[in-house]
């Protein structure tokens, strides 16, 4: 591990009250990012935000509301990127083949991945052991 | 969660008391809209002032209430945006769709 890196790894229970200790954990994380060229304080509120999503995501859509399950949270900070990875024991999707919302007809749904997608760089979900990970990314100098 | 509702020139104001509307809570805030426009009520302001976080289940929500103030010929405005918050709207293009204001007052003027 570099001198510079942080890892954190976490696992809660498939709940959605778990959702604002995780945004928090990675909104303080960001906001320490003396690293990161940009404005720190959007960047740890955008954090937050993709946490919650992809929590929710594994907590209602892969996992299917199931208490007794876990998500699992790993957050990685190299001096380059942010990496962000939730892993779920569902049935899992596939991400490429949800829409972007359609903004002339107003739905309650379907903002979620879209909102991960406009605020990270790059995003995949793929099948990883038994389950899926949604694995997100952000540059921190690369491309600020 | 903590919702304030208060009645005034009838508008019924709701102020959301929670620092997140995420979806952990939102249901709550969707429930007590539909509450409301079931109930009679036409003219709904949802104040935001103490919303620091909002995520994609908590626009959805408000986004409920508002095809709900529709069907039942109402309104839903809402008012007291963090600019964080604001800007969540503006990404999934929801500043389109709702009648925003800087302020209670200001809302209240408008209906």
């Amino acid at each position: 591990m570099d001198k510079n890196e942080i890892e954190v790894d976490i696992k809660v229970p498939n709940q959605t009250r778990y959702l604002s200790l995780i945004g928090r954990i990675g909104e303080d994380i960001a906001k320490e990012l003396d690293r990161f060229d940009g404005d720190r304080d959007l960047l740890a509120y955008h954090i937050n935000l993709v946490l919650t999503e992809a929590m929710v995501n594994a907590i209602k859509h892969a996992n299917a509301n199931d208490p007794d399950k876990m998500v699992h949270v790993y957050i990685n900070i190299t001096d380059q990127d942010l990496l962000i990875r939730v892993f779920d024991d569902g049935q899992g999707f596939n991400i490429n083949s949800i829409p972007p919302p359609d903004f002339d007809h107003l739905e309650d749904r379907g903002r979620g991945i879209f909102i991960i997608k406009q605020l990270m760089d790059t995003v995949r979900y793929e099948k990883i052991n038994g389950g899926n990970m949604l694995e997100m990314t952000k540059c921190l100098r690369c491309c600020a | 969660m903590n919702l304030k509702t208060e009645e005034k020139n009838e508008i019924l104001i709701i102020f959301v008391k929670e620092e997140r509307l995420d979806a952990h809570n939102s249901n709550d805030l969707k429930g007590k809209m539909q509450e409301l426009f079931e109930v009679g009520k036409k003219n709904i302001l949802v104040d935001l002032t103490d919303v620091r976080f909002i995520d994609s289940s908590g626009l959805g929500a408000l986004v409920s209430g508002f095809k709900n103030a529709i069907s039942h010929q109402g309104s839903l405005k809402l008012s007291s945006l963090q600019p964080q918050v604001k800007s969540m709207f503006e990404l999934t293009r929801l500043h389109r769709v709702f009648e925003i204001f800087g302020s209670t007052a200001e809302a209240l003027e408008n209906f």
